[in-house]
């Protein structure tokens, strides 16, 4: 219903278009006057298609949201009392979902009274009004708004800039729509974090060693308390990035540099892409692959050397999660190696310096702030990564710098958090959520020192 | 002591050429003027140069003299920059480009494919038109050379070196308090003297430049005119330049090129006031370019 309404509001907007437009070009006098008209007569067509459209769509957007809840609440309101009588909020929403069943035709769960049937064919009449009000209130708006368009057309209206400063409107509530949703989220991480620092004490979470959060499920079980020193988790998650690190920054700075210096075009038209492919292997392929193939070859390996090694070692995901940062560091340096201005090469081969000599004395030199600021970017993807450590970490929350120990990392410890039937007030799982901002935190700033560098270093070179 | 470049890896003298060779083919006389010079460093017969398929400069032959100023003038685009950077193989870099004909330093074909361009540009250096200090200080960016080539044997040698290249660049007193400064925060005439202080410092034979003063203002450009004077002293110079008064003040003689052609060579003084050539006159009096 709603859907075909939009339809005919669309079809209603090009008409206003172009009768707009003539009508333009009518008050102006016929064609040959368009002169003395303020603005092109298409923009007194947008302005008309404006009028029409804008109003309507706002009041459609608005009843779509609230329709269902109105309806729905009216319908409850309406249910005999001795329905409702003792029943609990969730069984009464149990029971408002079966009459919205019963009435759209899907399967009911529980047997069909003559109450719920009369409460459902309610429903269906309820609906019924409420569609029909709305075609009638929307097609009502976008005919007020034509016949006011209509009426204010004049050759000294306006309608070019009124057009813009609509467009601008329109821009500036869609780009806030999007600040205002990561307002919203930093926001409500914010506030669960506090609720959760009202039980732990901020000194614990971040100085304590012991990380256990399981919270009895009884008051008289063992261990009722859980303990959050996330601590164990910091230095998880720094061993296993700074594994990545060292696998990522040296193969990625190579390639790069090899790329932009030394290889061929053609060979760089091939590699380049073949590269990037990396780039856009989904995580969770990473992620088993961690857990069924390199896990068990580092765990083998580890045997024959006689060594120890976890199942789910540090080393393993580290390696892995390397392997998935390679791309993103060759292709930053390999930017900021391309910023470098071919007259520094020039400068230096005509020293006679070898190609060698000049990329390592020159080239790497003059592209070392944007590199750093190409790895701390690394380094931030690397810590907030979670796919590859929730499959291929371990859960245990062991303090340790040993690569072939298991570690777990903040972003295992969210997810695990989170899993499962959980009481949402509960220390436990509040503590998710000041594990999120103490990681938002962290990426936030390794990401603006990061660009602040990047940028700071193309501005030497423009 | 400091020993030179040239001495640490002279160009392999196996492609020596003999008297004979030069005279073989005579047909550059296209040119006007004598090609030749008595002291010859850089012989150039029959230059070819091609981008891709197109020519950029055709049969170009030209001698540039010990202790001489050779200037190279002509329309944009004539091949100017593309002829000099032949000198010291700097079209090496340039993809698509190819080179024919002799070029011979000291009478080693610079060409040769058995030779080793990194002493050969060490022995032919360059300035370029827009100054390119390394992101380095300017101390770093003069001991730059002498570093890769091995020139100086500790510290106080490798200052010293520092220290003369700067002086005979004419920059030593501007600098000499802030030599760990970045060699990117001096003016750009310093820069370009940097620059040529930095190429000195290599003690090449040859000395190349690309409209040096091309970014410079009026002072920058007459201390930098003083200083190749002076440089030719102890070096061959090759100077382009879109100045008529700036290569009637520094050069001997003087070379003008047209579209790939070199069309009249000759002492400077006789190019300017007496030129043969239609083209050559119509350029100089401001009828052409
Ligand atoms: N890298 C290149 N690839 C292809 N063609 C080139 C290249 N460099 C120069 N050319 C061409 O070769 C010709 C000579 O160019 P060159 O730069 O030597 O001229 P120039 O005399 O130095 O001019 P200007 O006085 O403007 O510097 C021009 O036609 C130019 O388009
Ligand atoms: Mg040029």
């Amino acid at each position: 219903m709603q859907s075909t309404l939009l339809i005919v509001l669309l079809g209603i907007i090009a008409l206003a278009y172009h009768f707009g437009r003539k009508r333009a070009v009518a008050v102006a006098g016929g064609p040959t006057q368009i002169k003395t008209l303020h603005s092109l007569p298409t923009y007194y067509g947008l302005y008309a298609a404006l009028w029409a459209g804008l109003p309507a769509l706002l009041l459609l957007g608005f009843w779509a949201g609230f329709q269902e809840t109105v309806v729905t609440a009216m319908v409850k309101a309406q249910l005999p009392a001795e329905m409702t009588a003792g029943l609990s909020p969730g069984r009464l929403g149990l029971l408002v979902n079966d009459i919205r069943n019963l009435a759209t035709g899907n399967i009911v769960s529980s047997e069909v009274t003559p109450e719920i049937q009369a409460a459902a064919d309610n429903y269906l009449r309820l609906q019924g009004i409420a569609s029909i009000a709305l075609w009638a209130l929307v097609l009502a708006v976008a005919a007020g708004g034509i016949s006011l368009a209509w009426r204010s057309m004049a050759p000294q209206l306006r309608a070019r800039n009124r057009v813009e400063s609509t467009i601008m409107v329109i821009l500036v509530v869609f780009s806030s729509i999007a600040i205002l949703t990561t307002l919203g989220i930093v926001l409500s991480v914010v506030f669960e974090s506090i609720l959760f620092f009202r039980s732990v004490p901020l000194t614990e979470f971040f100085f304590g060693t012991h990380w256990s959060p399981q919270i009895a499920l009884r008051a008289d079980q063992v261990g009722a308390a859980g303990a959050f020193g996330a601590v164990p988790l910091f230095t998880g998650t720094l061993l296993i990035s700074f594994i990545a690190m060292l696998i990522a920054v040296p193969i990625g700075l190579m390639s790069a540099i090899y790329l932009s210096e030394y290889a061929p075009r053609r060979v760089r038209s091939l590699a380049k892409p073949a590269l990037e492919i990396l780039a856009g292997i989904p995580t969770v392929v990473y992620g088993f692959f961690a857990a069924l193939t390199v896990a068990p070859f580092v765990r083998d390996l580890g045997a024959s050397l006689g060594l120890d090694v976890s199942s789910e070692s540090a080393l393993a995901a580290g390696f892995v999660m390397g392997i998935m940062i390679i791309p993103f560091v060759s292709s930053l340096s390999d930017d900021v190696i391309n910023a470098v201005p071919q007259s520094m090469r020039d400068g230096s081969y005509a020293l006679g310096a070898t190609q060698s000599e000049t990329v390592r004395r020159v080239i790497i030199p003059a592209a070392l702030p944007g590199i750093v600021g190409g790895v701390l970017l690394a380094v931030s993807r690397a810590i907030g990564e979670t796919m590859i450590v929730v499959m291929a970490a371990g859960m245990a929350a062991n303090l340790t710098w040993n690569p072939i120990e298991s570690v777990t990392t903040v972003t295992v410890q969210i997810v695990t958090l989170l899993t499962g039937d959980q009481e949402f007030d509960s220390p436990k799982t509040l503590a998710a959520f000041a594990l999120g901002l103490t990681l938002f935190v962290v990426t936030l700033t390794l990401n603006i020192i990061a660009l602040h560098i990047v940028r700071k270093y193309r501005e030497q070179y423009e | 002591m400091s020993t030179t470049a040239a001495e640490v890896g002279r160009a392999t003298p196996t492609g020596a050429i003999t008297a004979a060779d030069l005279e073989k083919d005579r047909s550059f006389k296209g040119t006007i003027g004598d090609i030749t010079s008595p002291n010859a460093r850089m012989v150039c017969r029959d230059v070819n140069v091609y981008y891709g398929d197109k020519q950029a400069i055709k049969r170009v032959s030209l001698d540039i003299g010990k202790n001489e100023v050779v200037s190279m003038i002509g329309p944009s685009g004539c091949g100017k920059s593309t002829f000099l950077r032949c000198l010291n193989r700097m079209n090496d870099t340039i993809p698509g480009c190819r080179v024919t004909g002799l070029i011979a330093l000291d009478g080693v074909d610079v060409y040769d494919k058995k030779l080793d361009v990194v002493p050969l540009r060490a022995q032919v250096g360059m300035v370029f038109q827009k100054p390119n200090p390394f992101p380095k200080s300017i101390y770093e960016n003069v001991a730059y050379g002498p570093r890769i080539h091995g020139l100086t044997n500790n510290k106080t040698e490798l200052d010293e070196l520092v220290e003369t290249s700067l002086r005979k660049a004419g920059l030593w007193e501007e600098v000499k308090d802030r030599l760990d400064q970045p060699g990117t925060g001096l003016s750009g005439g310093q820069q370009q003297r940097l620059c040529i202080a930095r190429t000195i410092a290599v003690s090449p034979e040859v000395i190349l430049m690309d409209e040096p003063c091309s970014a410079l203002d009026p002072i920058a450009t007459a201390k930098i005119e003083e200083l190749i004077d002076e440089l030719r002293e102890n070096y061959s110079i090759a100077i382009v330049t879109h100045s008529m008064q700036q290569a009637a003040r520094v050069s001997q003689r003087t070379a003008y090129f047209h579209l790939g052609d070199l069309v009249e060579v000759g002492e400077t003084d006789q190019i300017f006031t007496n030129p043969q050539h239609k083209l050559t006159e119509d350029y100089i009096t401001g009828r052409f370019g």
